[in-house]
């Protein structure tokens, strides 16, 4: 079947307009970040439990007790009583251009969703044949994550962080990867690669917004260390803005834990798929063995996570390094190294 | 030394969340480091078993697991020799002469297939075992057994609520019990105080997971044991019957009896291709059909297939994929003492051009061996900017052939084995090069003979699986899947609620709750519903709220 030029470029207009609407939000959420006051807002919200079951006592059994101490740590927080009255007008305005930005973000994603939508009616298929569309939709997958964790807990303190790296892979999918739409190769006819895709973009951008919050834990735990022993430290206004690096962490590990059985789910369709393509299903292409290795090191995570000594700060580590095998996955592998996977195009 | 009260209870704490301990860290971990202590340096087999534990450890287990994870490397980055592209480790060697052997010394051209690799592998899933099983027959009886008395003081547990209400103790344990039940709680009534316990599904989920992983290599290891695979190039109208024999590439398990493979065969009836034409994609292939017609056994019917990309033919546990595809130009070569020769020989597609290039030997050729080297060019035509003949296009459109013709010594008979796809020109010259189409003869100068270029036949390769173990490692894979949501969304709690009568005639309901494997938060959350849940059937009294 041909390709509908005209819903091509349609699709290629909505993108832009998309990358116009995620900056306009990744601003506000930059402004918003430097004159809001998260911290408080952040105190605010697990200070809603305890408020409707007065008689609610929360006690820390020792230090080992991670979970379920939210409690006493939010109402220990310094800014939760430092709102004057200038502070509150000053973070009233700052309320307001957060949520401009996450309107702006909503456009875009309304567009971005446009622009998907368009493309694979414009190739008659899933638009995610090759590098341009994927990242297309790997980003409009860590935009629906974000917005998805906006709705269920007040996250815009992370804003800045998904809306960024968001903003840049966008920008540099339309301006290096972008590829004219075309029908696919026999190889990509198959249900498993939809399935296989599909699974894949949701768990990467789910990572992304996951790497997103273990980036801000790493910075409010560097400022609390700091400021515990004392020693001024850089980066003091980002972290001041930040919820404390145990709510970041848990942020964090939720995303992980959703992502991780849909990576599995998204590197097993695959060997389904291979089987079916070339009478395999392992077989240690570069492509598989990242994607193994991505595994690997976010299992490495989860266990790390809860064994005594690699909690919170090396844990974080080991989930930046897994971000590191998705973006070498992604970028050297598929542009550098030949593989059966080299054929689904740049 | 003496324990205040205080320590006591938070022994008693510390103790219960181990023993809610659901992640292979915590009790086993730190019994493994006591037990190893202990023995260490007793005897050989007091070594053993600091060896056993230590492997079976879990830091020694996510060590393994990185160690994995960077042996996979080299694997990604190095041509491999199993891989997409074995001729790339040639290619390597003749690039890099002094680092290539010390590479292949160390396996680094067949990382999944070396002992080293297998070592990493092996021991990860020995330590695996040695961590799953026990755990196993811990969580077995666990599941089996009630939920734990109340510990003393409920207000020290990290969750608690107390409150005072005109219900009566018993009233209020009755209804604590039924509404824990209709929560799901495994909840016993006792005397003083309902003790329930909820999420065992979580360890469920984690060994499920882990047992599942260890089902994943047992799956392997019957491929490996009773499977084979090999490959076969099929020119059009050629035949294929599953033995040795008519193998390009074969590779047995170990239990394989070569005579008894599936009895099937099959003919390429006809190739089929079609590709894009124009766009950026020019010359990728839309469609891949080869035409078969094939029989399960001798005496059976034989009916047609169509054997496609995404579309193998299956027979007796076998499955014959379509590999790749290309063309077999077909040449008479008559020699300087007339005898004929008639031959059509597969060219392999090269990467990045649509050109196909391949190697002819005429070892029997008088009065000196001859040899053609060149390339197929389906679609021919001429670079404008150098002159050369190329191929712009997959299909044959304007088949040609561009061939540099050799006599000489092909070098096959001093015992080093040759690819049929490379010439060795070295002790050989070069009679003549050129391009012909079809139906072009060339005379070979000195009277060496002629040449005569034919026509074509098309080819496809297939790729002929027996996966025993794959079933295995499918259900096990899905079995993963589903022990990881288990383990990664459900959370063990505990709950102990008591009703205590005072003095004055009042009840004051406790509620203590308690998790270790909250990782993702949200108990205190589910903890206040709970709590919130009870007061609405035991309502505290509107007047006081006791704290603490």
């Amino acid at each position: 079947m041909p390709v509908d030029v005209g819903l091509a470029r349609l699709s290629n207009d909505l993108i832009a307009g998309g990358i116009v609407a995620y900056s306009l939000g990744f601003l506000g959420f930059a402004l918003d970040a430097a004159y809001g006051n998260h911290a408080r807002a952040a105190a605010k919200s697990v200070l809603r439990v305890p408020a409707q079951v007065p008689a609610l006592v929360g006690v820390a059994a020792g230090s080992a007790q991670s979970a379920g101490s939210g409690f006493s740590g939010a109402s220990a927080d310094g800014p939760a009583e430092g709102a004057g009255s200038s502070s509150s007008a000053r973070s009233g305005f700052a309320r307001r251009v957060g949520l401009a930005a996450i309107a702006c973000t909503g456009i875009g994603w309304l567009l971005h969703l446009g622009a998907i939508l368009s493309r694979g009616l414009a190739v008659h298929r899933l638009p995610w044949g090759n590098m341009y569309e994927f990242t297309v939709a790997l980003t409009f997958a860590a935009v629906t994550a974000f917005l998805v964790i906006l709705n269920r807990q007040p996250a815009r303190y992370l804003g800045v962080f998904v809306m960024a790296p968001v903003v840049l892979a966008l920008g540099l999918s339309v301006l290096v990867l972008y590829v004219a739409p075309a029908p696919l190769m026999p190889a990509l006819h198959s249900y498993w690669l939809a399935i296989h895709v599909t699974a894949a973009i949701i768990a990467s951008g789910v990572f992304i917004v996951a790497t997103a919050a273990t980036v801000m834990f790493l910075i409010a735990e560097r400022y609390a260390l700091a400021t515990a022993a004392g020693k001024p430290v850089r980066l003091s206004g980002l972290a001041r803005i930040m919820p404390d690096a145990e709510t970041l962490d848990r942020t964090a590990y939720r995303a992980y834990a959703f992502a991780f059985p849909i990576w599995t789910f998204a590197v097993i369709a695959g060997a389904i798929w291979a089987e079916y393509a070339w009478g395999h299903y392992w077989q240690w292409d570069p492509k598989e063995t990242w994607a193994f290795i991505t595994w690997v090191v976010y299992a490495g995570y989860l266990h790390a996570r809860a064994t005594a000594g690699w909690r919170g700060r090396k844990a974080a580590y080991v989930a930046m390094l897994g971000f590191v095998t998705i973006l070498f996955n992604f970028f050297i592998v598929n542009i550098f190294i030949s593989g059966m996977h080299s054929y689904a195009g740049v | 030394m003496s324990e205040t009260p205080t320590d006591v209870e938070e022994t008693a704490v510390a103790q219960e969340i181990s023993k809610l301990d659901t992640i292979p860290d915590g009790p086993d971990e730190l019994g493994t480091r006591q037990r190893a202590q202990r023995s260490a340096g007793a005897s050989v087999w007091s070594l053993l078993r600091w060896a056993w534990y230590s492997l079976t450890s879990m830091r020694t287990a996510l060590i393994l697991l990185f160690l994995l994870a960077l042996g996979s490397v080299p694997g990604s980055i190095l041509p491999q020799r199993g891989g997409s592209d074995p001729i790339k480790v040639s290619q390597y060697y003749a690039a890099h002469p002094t680092l290539a052997p010390i590479l292949d010394h160390l396996g680094l051209f067949n990382v999944f297939g070396s002992v080293w690799f297998a070592a990493i592998y092996l021991l990860l899933f020995i330590s695996l075992a040695g961590c799953v099983l026990p755990r196993s027959k811990r969580h077995y009886k666990a599941m089996r057994a009630r939920p734990p008395v109340a510990p003393r003081n409920i207000n020290r547990l990290p969750l608690s609520a107390s409150w005072l209400t005109d219900e009566s103790p018993e009233a209020a344990l009755t209804r604590a019990h039924e509404m824990l039940r209709g929560k799901h709680f495994r909840a016993d009534r006792a005397a003083s105080s309902v003790n329930a316990e909820k999420g065992h599904l979580r360890e469920t989920g984690n060994l499920l997971f882990h047992i599942s992983l260890l089902a994943v290599l047992v799956g392997i290891a019957i491929t490996s044991v009773f499977g084979f695979t090999g490959s076969a190039l099929l020119r059009e109208h050629d035949g294929f019957t599953d033995t040795a024999i008519d193998y390009d590439s074969l590779s047995l398990g170990r239990f394989v009896d070569v005579a008894n493979l599936p009895p099937f065969s099959f003919t390429l009836n006809r190739f089929d291709a079609t590709y894009q034409k124009g766009g950026s994609a020019n010359g990728d292939a839309d469609t891949f059909d080869a035409h078969v017609t094939w029989q399960p056994n001798l005496d059976a019917k034989s009916r047609d297939y169509d054997i496609r990309v995404n579309h193998p033919l299956s027979t007796q546990g076998t499955n014959i994929y379509l590999g790749g595809h290309g063309y077999a130009p077909h040449f008479v070569i008559r020699d300087g003492q007339g005898h004929t020769f008639d031959e059509v020989t597969p060219f392999l597609p090269q990467t990045g051009s649509f050109q196909y290039q391949g190697v002819v030997k005429l070892p029997d050729a008088k009065p000196s061996q001859l040899g053609i080297t060149g390339f197929f060019l389906p679609t021919a035509s001429v670079d404008p900017s150098t002159g050369m003949p190329i191929s712009i296009f997959p299909a044959a459109d304007n088949p040609a052939v561009v061939i540099g013709v050799f006599e000489g010594d092909l070098g096959l008979d001093n015992g080093i084995p040759q690819s049929v796809y490379t010439l060795d020109t070295s002790k050989m010259k070069r009679l003549v090069a050129t391009t012909m189409r079809p139906g072009d003869t060339i005379t070979l100068p000195n009277g060496a003979g002629a040449i005569t270029f034919a026509g074509y036949d098309e080819w496809a390769s297939f790729n002929i699986t027996h996966d025993p173990g794959k079933r295995v490692v499918l259900g096990a894979v899905c079995a993963m899947v589903l022990g990881l949501i288990g383990s990664l969304s459900i959370r063990r709690r505990r709950l102990w609620v008591r009703a205590t009568a005072d003095p004055a005639g009042r009840t004051l309901v406790e509620v203590g709750g308690l998790t270790r494997t909250d990782a993702s938060g949200g108990f205190d959350d589910e903890f206040a519903r709970l709590v919130k849940s009870l007061q609405s059937s035991v309502p505290p009294m509107t007047s006081t709220f006791e704290e603490g």
